[in-house]
């Protein structure tokens, strides 16, 4: 990488990188907006008019598989990390391509979810669970795809070359915003999923 | 480093490098240069806000009025409220956090320089978003606060244009409080330890949390609101077992930390000129930081005050009514803060003082009467009268407004080099005083006699003719005092004496520099021993306490002197930038998609996209010099 940013990333007052601070505050943000997301979900799961309704259409063991896929997508991210922190290049390569291959494959269960959910009769219009549950899955799902953009963006970087050892915080960054995203999909999966109406 | 070699880069654009001109200005990611940019723009939108407010004044002067119909009022008291919030007292501060911040940090530009230029642009492009829909089909016409399930269901894309124009200028506050908060972190100079930064800093600080945290709530309602127009969404519809409060809540959630977002960065600015001159430190300095970080937090915990009326029942009511009331507490600590740091002081009235005097005298009667707001029986009298409408403007206006005013006065000699012209200043001050009183002060009246807010007209005899004709009359001298102020701009740009660097014998680091500042602000990173080091830099206290000046030279080790021609070479400031401007310029398309049709979003996403793909390619700065 450039020494300009490596210049860039010498000291500051609290020791911590910029862009690690500025990670951490924006995800803070973050918390919120999923916040007020499950909260709108909460409060309007039990009030729907007509059907379908929650009980009736989660599949609790195809969500719970999708879920897992996640998971274990935090490993791997992990893993993609502890690899660029050895310098190992290659190890970097593959675990962000499996990252990005588990995300992928969530955000496909989700599109599977949505298809058989609409085909029961549950659309975003049909009742306020469908508006709640749709506009939330649909947010978390629209940072998962953000998530696997920048996953294959810093795989594409890594293959020109552009991404060396001492880059290691990009990758770092990009982790936390992937475990944030995942550690969301662990509340929206116990409160939206699990716990019952 | 083995694998680190740098490409030769293939960009769209050669980086951009010219330094004056029209094209520096929207490649800048000089903070400095930022903050005039939005103070520029703020106060354009404020002259647009203020013609809006006049055309109101001018229908409701008189009974019967005939300048509007219903409807054009509507749509002009959303536009001035949404104006004067979003894209005036907002944008104003965040003039001054720009160009204020790292200098008095000891800094020599913000912790992201294009981030910066992004909220900006983000903001500008927002704005303008907002105010194309005059021509688009009509503008938002359900107040700025918009109540769903009403503004689900109005016809137009007027609240279209509410729904989708305040996201955008969102993600441009969202953004700069990231900045503001990293900054402040992390680019402190050695020795600005968080206790020592100047009070203006810390209220920078706490505003960019309540933005952090409050935005992502609206952000959430307008999604919901937009989903309802547009998508057909049920978040609202009562019929489908939507919750008609929920918008309430969830828009004062952040409707009320958004209220100290609007009054503490003039807190802040009053805070650093009544020191200034009275020549006595800030009286009481960790209490004035400490109830604003109070302030801060206990600001989400009084939303439910503004919805007295919704029916939440006794025991919500009386929990909020007891918050509110707490509230006023920290607010008190720094009125006697204020009050403590001029007594005994050597005054000087400078427009600047004058403004940060109006501004205490103003915020205090405007805090009162929201107290009174807190005890529940006395605000089912005053919800939705013109009550409400002064105790908001006494502390918007006659808080926030004379607040920035005076910091604009203040800091007018090192933003531009030049002094202004004392005497239009005071004429200025004294007119905008007295115009504001008497615009203002008699709404208490016509809203405990009962003059519901949001009425287009009134009948005769009602009561109401001789106050509402007062209030007009107060508008168009508030107007003549905002021409004075531009009158005085104008003329001390062009003709002012040009000004040294302290002409006011400040105590915070941007006075140490030369004004205007070079573009790298310090020629060296100052070393900070004490809070108001620039101060004790100049004075010290004899054995009795009053203050006598340093021996020159003193002050300065020697250290100090030979160290400074070193660096001048040495400084590598962020480059110009054309991918913020690409970036932003998607959002309002995307908007427009969003809106009408959705063909739009397709070069507004590619904008969008291009824009940060460059960005995220393009180093901070160039190599090599």
């Amino acid at each position: 990488m450039s020494t300009a940013e490596v210049r860039h990333e010498a000291h500051t007052a609290t020791g911590l990188d910029n862009r690690k601070l500025g990670m951490w505050a924006f995800l803070g943000s973050e918390c919120l907006f999923f916040g007020a997301l499950i909260t709108t979900y909460m409060l309007y799961r039990n009030r729907s008019v007509v059907g379908p309704f929650p009980e009736e259409i989660y599949d609790i063991p195809f969500t719970s598989v999708s879920s897992f896929v996640l998971l274990m997508s935090s490993l791997t991210m992990v893993l993609a990390l502890s690899a660029i922190q050895r310098g190992d290049h290659q190890g970097l390569r593959i675990w962000l391509l499996a990252t990005a291959f588990l995300g992928l494959t969530f955000l496909g269960g989700q599109v599977y979810e949505f298809t058989v959910f609409v085909k029961e009769g549950l659309t975003v219009t049909r009742n306020v669970f469908g508006s709640s549950f749709f506009v939330l899955t649909g947010f978390h799902g629209l940072h998962v795809t953000v998530g696997v953009l920048m996953l294959l963006h810093h795989f594409g970087m890594s293959l020109a070359g552009r991404i060396g050892q001492e880059d290691s915080l990009r990758i770092e960054l990009v982790g936390l915003y992937w475990h944030f995203v995942d550690i969301v999909w662990v509340i929206i999966f116990t409160v939206v999923y699990l716990i019952p109406t | 480093m083995a694998i680190a070699q740098p490409l030769p880069r293939t960009s769209v654009f050669r980086r951009p490098t010219a330094t004056r001109g029209f094209a520096s200005w929207l490649t800048t990611v000089d903070h400095k240069r930022i903050g005039i940019l939005y103070g520029v723009t703020s106060f354009a939108f404020f002259l647009l806000g203020g013609i809006e407010a006049l055309l109101l004044r001018w229908q409701l002067a008189t009974p019967d009025g005939q300048l509007l119909d219903a409807d054009s009022y509507n749509q002009l008291f959303t536009m001035h409220g949404l104006t004067m919030i979003f894209l005036v007292v907002m944008p104003l501060s965040a003039a001054f956090f720009n160009y204020l911040t790292p200098l008095m940090i000891g800094a020599r530009d913000v912790a992201f320089p294009r981030l910066n230029a992004f909220s900006y642009w983000i903001f500008l492009l927002g704005g303008l978003f907002l105010y194309s829909s005059w021509f688009l089909g009509g503008a938002p016409d359900g107040g700025w606060f918009g109540y769903a399930p009403l503004s689900s269901q109005m016809p137009g894309v007027n609240m279209d244009f509410y729904a989708v124009g305040l996201q955008i200028v969102g993600v441009a506050s969202l953004v700069s409080a990231v900045n503001f908060i990293v900054t402040i972190f992390n680019e402190r100079a050695p020795g600005m330890s968080l206790m020592r930064m100047p009070v203006f800093v810390w209220m920078t600080l706490v505003v960019s949390f309540l933005l952090l945290f409050a935005l992502p709530v609206i952000a959430i309602a307008l999604f919901q609101l937009a989903g309802d127009r547009i998508l057909g969404t049920n978040f609202f519809d009562a019929s489908a077992g939507g919750d008609p409060v929920l918008w309430q809540h969830m828009f004062w959630i952040f409707g009320h930390p958004e209220v100290y977002i609007l009054i503490l960065p003039a807190m802040g600015i009053v805070s650093e000129i009544l020191p200034t001159f009275s020549r006595k430190p800030l009286f009481g300095y960790p209490a004035v930081v400490f109830a604003g970080a109070a302030i801060g937090f206990m600001g989400w915990g009084v939303w439910a005050h503004h919805m007295f009326t919704s029916g939440l029942g006794p025991v919500a009511n009386a929990a909020f009514a007891l918050s509110t009331m707490f509230i006023a507490v920290p607010t008190g600590i720094k009125i006697f803060n204020w009050l403590g740091t001029m007594w005994g002081g050597v005054l000087r009235f400078t427009t600047p003082m004058l403004f940060a005097i109006g501004f205490v005298a103003m915020f205090v009667i405007g805090g009162l009467s929201g107290v009174t707001h807190s005890i529940v029986p006395s605000d089912w009298q005053q919800h939705d009268t013109y009550y409400i409408v002064a105790h908001f403007h006494y502390v918007l206006f006659g808080g926030s407004i004379f607040g920035l005013f005076g910091g604009a006065y203040y800091w007018f000699p090192k933003f531009s080099g030049r002094t202004y012209d004392e005497r239009l200043g005071k004429l200025h001050f004294w007119l905008m005083l007295i115009g504001f009183n008497l615009t203002f002060a008699p709404m208490h009246l016509l809203g405990l006699e009962g003059m519901p807010r949001r009425i287009y007209t009134y009948g005769e005899g009602l009561g109401f003719d001789v106050w509402n004709m007062v209030a007009t009359v107060g508008a168009f001298t508030i107007a003549a005092s905002v021409l004075v102020f531009m009158v005085n701009v104008v003329r001390s740009l062009a003709r002012g004496a040009k000004t040294s660097a302290d002409p006011w014998d400040g105590r915070t680091l941007e006075w140490t520099i030369p004004s205007p500042p070079p573009h790298y602000n310090f020629a060296e990173i100052p070393t900070v021993r004490a809070r108001d080091d620039f101060w004790h830099r100049k004075y010290t206290e004899d054995e009795s306490g009053r203050v006598t000046p340093v021996v020159a030279g003193a002050a300065t080790t020697e250290e100090d002197v030979e160290h400074e021609d070193e660096e001048h070479h040495d400084i590598h400031m962020p480059d110009p930038s054309y991918w913020p401007l690409v970036a932003a310029a998607g959002l309002p398309f995307i908007g427009y998609g969003i809106i009408f049709d959705w063909v739009w979003a397709v070069p507004g996403a590619l904008l969008l996209l291009v824009g940060l793909f460059g960005w995220s390619l393009e180093p901070v700065a160039e190599e090599g010099h």
